[in-house]
């Protein structure tokens, strides 16, 4: 169990990378903003690797059922994220110079 | 054997570091459409890296449940991954309320693994861990419905009803407090897990699918922060960063929808949407100029400058492609044609830009609110196409609206504005909108791909 030092750690951990978070996500183009949500939706299924912990080290009957369905929910995030991410992006085009006149 | 033990641990949590730098670099990429698809590369490497990363822990004995979870989750997440750009909405909502099943999930086994023996702080970090996960499942399901339209989309709203879901809250958040000062009462904690549950529910009942950008935001947010706090129960800094990462994610997008709705931070904090109950409108008759797609074909030829406004009537007319051949033709004929993105049209951030996206049409001819409402009094025609609310020119001008303050694109200032529309009924919010009775708009009735369609053909005929 964590002790307080590691707590505060955590919390540190958490006010840094949210203030990163605002200012990269800031400055994401308002063109992007559904990729941007199905790919942040991608990345916050890392809970994944909390899951497989449960699942694999067996501790309780519960804890697998319960981590076994983490792990699929997770992962079908995982993989639909990066590719309807993935397929909106590969739609964005600028204009070729011909069209514009 | 402790040594090597401790050894392993310290490279999983390298792997784990350069898993958040890869993942924080991959949101930076975002920020362009020239580099946001590196953007995707890097998340990807960084979740194949965590992923390897975790397998290598020292404490799991059984890899083959962990093998078939992962391949039932990729078997679910491959069609996920292939649905239809109009369908993109009610995936989102429905990746938000996986993601926050996943770590409802994980908070519930962690709980009951440690239970009787859990500090005060761990206690209720687990707690905002399932109660803003179970939450964010059932209001993520519900939304994901409304948007399918399994739900129906009308806003159902009664008498106390935050009274009545502020009570259930406390009641969840008494229980929360229960249980970090006796975190031996397992019986209680289902019950915790059943009032989030059904706050989801209870809280996503009232809203409309106008507000739905907003409030996919907003869930968006709270699944990151669920998430986050996940981290602080697992002492997962990995988790931490990309629950932070996510949680200010959803946040600023919540922020950017409600100030293009004109509702206050707190409001979109607390999720009191919806509450803006359409104040029948008295419709005395009034005048209103239709035209033809014959007559649409002509002005449009005429004009030199185009703006079109597409709305989510484009959407569930699936009009963008027709939309594309508009442009083509026009643009043909040398009119420049832009597109005016309002930020919360359509009914998830971005939406508009992907539907146009998807049918071709370049994406530095779609133009944000702010930079190109300045330009429609020199614009000939605004072409509105199922759009309602963020066009009425009453949240300028009429401060008994209900949308009044709301920022709004100016198409009432074009010379000509020409509204498809399927008949005169009021918008979803039930709001009349005074720009279908100026003298400078001309009313298309009809559907928008239909309407579309005859007029790219009129302009073909005419040229051809």
């Amino acid at each position: 169990m964590a002790s307080s030092s590691n707590l505060l750690n955590a919390l540190f951990i958490f006010v840094l990378a949210g203030f990163i978070g605002f200012e990269v996500i800031r400055r994401v183009s308002p063109l992007l903003h559904t990729p941007l949500m199905s790919l942040t939706n991608a990345l916050d299924a890392i809970a994944v690797v909390g899951a497989i912990v449960l699942v694999g080290e067996h501790k309780s009957q519960l804890s697998v059922v319960l981590g076994f369905i983490a792990v699929v929910a997770a992962t079908s995030n995982i993989v639909g994220g990066f590719l309807i991410t993935d397929r909106m992006l590969r739609m964005f085009k600028s204009s070729r110079p011909t069209t514009k006149s | 054997m402790t040594a090597e033990m401790a050894g392993s641990q310290v490279f999983i949590e390298i792997v784990y570091l350069i898993a958040s730098v890869l993942f924080i670099l991959s949101l930076k990429w975002m920020s362009s459409p020239t580099t946001a698809r590196h953007g995707i590369w890097a998340g990807e490497v960084g979740m194949l890296l965590a992923i390897c990363g975790t397998l290598l822990h020292h404490g799991i004995v059984d890899y083959r449940l962990i093998a078939i979870a992962l391949v039932l989750g990729t078997i679910i997440g491959v069609p996920l991954g292939r649905v239809a750009m109009t369908a993109v909405p009610q995936r989102t909502a429905l990746s938000h309320a996986f993601g926050a099943l996943c770590v409802t999930l994980v908070g519930s086994a962690e709980f009951y693994l440690r239970s009787p023996d859990i500090s005060r702080f761990m206690m209720s970090v687990l707690s905002v861990e399932v109660i803003l996960g179970g939450l964010t499942f059932t209001g993520s399901l519900m939304a994901a419905g409304k948007l399918q339209e399994i739900l129906p989309q009308r806003p159902l709203t009664y008498r106390g009803q935050n009274l009545v879901n502020f009570l259930l809250l406390a009641v969840a958040i008494g229980i929360a407090v229960f249980l970090v000062l006796h975190p031996g009462s397992r019986n209680l904690f289902p019950f915790m897990i059943l009032i989030a549950l059904a706050f989801g529910v209870l809280l996503i009942i009232p809203i409309g699918g106008a507000d739905m950008p907003t409030v996919i935001s907003l869930l968006n947010s709270y699944a990151g922060l669920s998430a986050a706090a996940m981290g602080f129960v697992l002492d997962s800094k990995l988790l931490i960063i990309a629950g932070a990462l996510d949680g200010s994610s959803g946040m600023i997008l919540s922020i950017i929808m409600s100030k293009a709705m004109n509702r206050s931070f707190t409001n979109v904090l607390f999720g009191a949407f919806g509450q803006v109950q359409a104040s029948a409108a008295k419709t005395e008759e009034r005048v209103v100029r239709s035209a033809t797609a014959e007559e649409a074909a002509a002005i449009l030829t005429a004009a030199s400058k185009v703006i079109v406004v597409p709305g989510y009537g484009m959407a569930v007319a699936q009009a963008q492609h027709k939309v594309r051949e508009l442009y083509d033709a026009l643009t043909k004929r040398g009119v420049d044609v832009r597109f005016a993105i309002h930020p919360v049209a359509g009914r998830m951030p971005g939406h508009m830009n992907v539907l146009l996206a998807e049918a071709d049409i370049p994406y530095d001819r779609l133009v944000e609110m702010d930079e190109i409402n300045g330009d429609f009094p020199q614009t000939d025609v605004a072409l509105v196409i199922g759009a309602n609310d963020v066009t009425n020119p009453a949240a300028r001008t009429d401060s008994s609206s209900p949308i009044y303050g709301m920022p709004i694109l100016d198409v009432d200032r074009a010379h000509t504005v020409m509204v498809i529309k399927r008949s005169m009924n009021p918008g979803f919010a039930g709001i009349d909108n005074p720009l279908y009775y100026l003298d400078n708009t001309l009313m298309l009735f009809g559907d928008a791909k239909a309407f579309v369609g005859s007029i790219v053909r009129e302009l073909a005929g005419g040229h051809g």
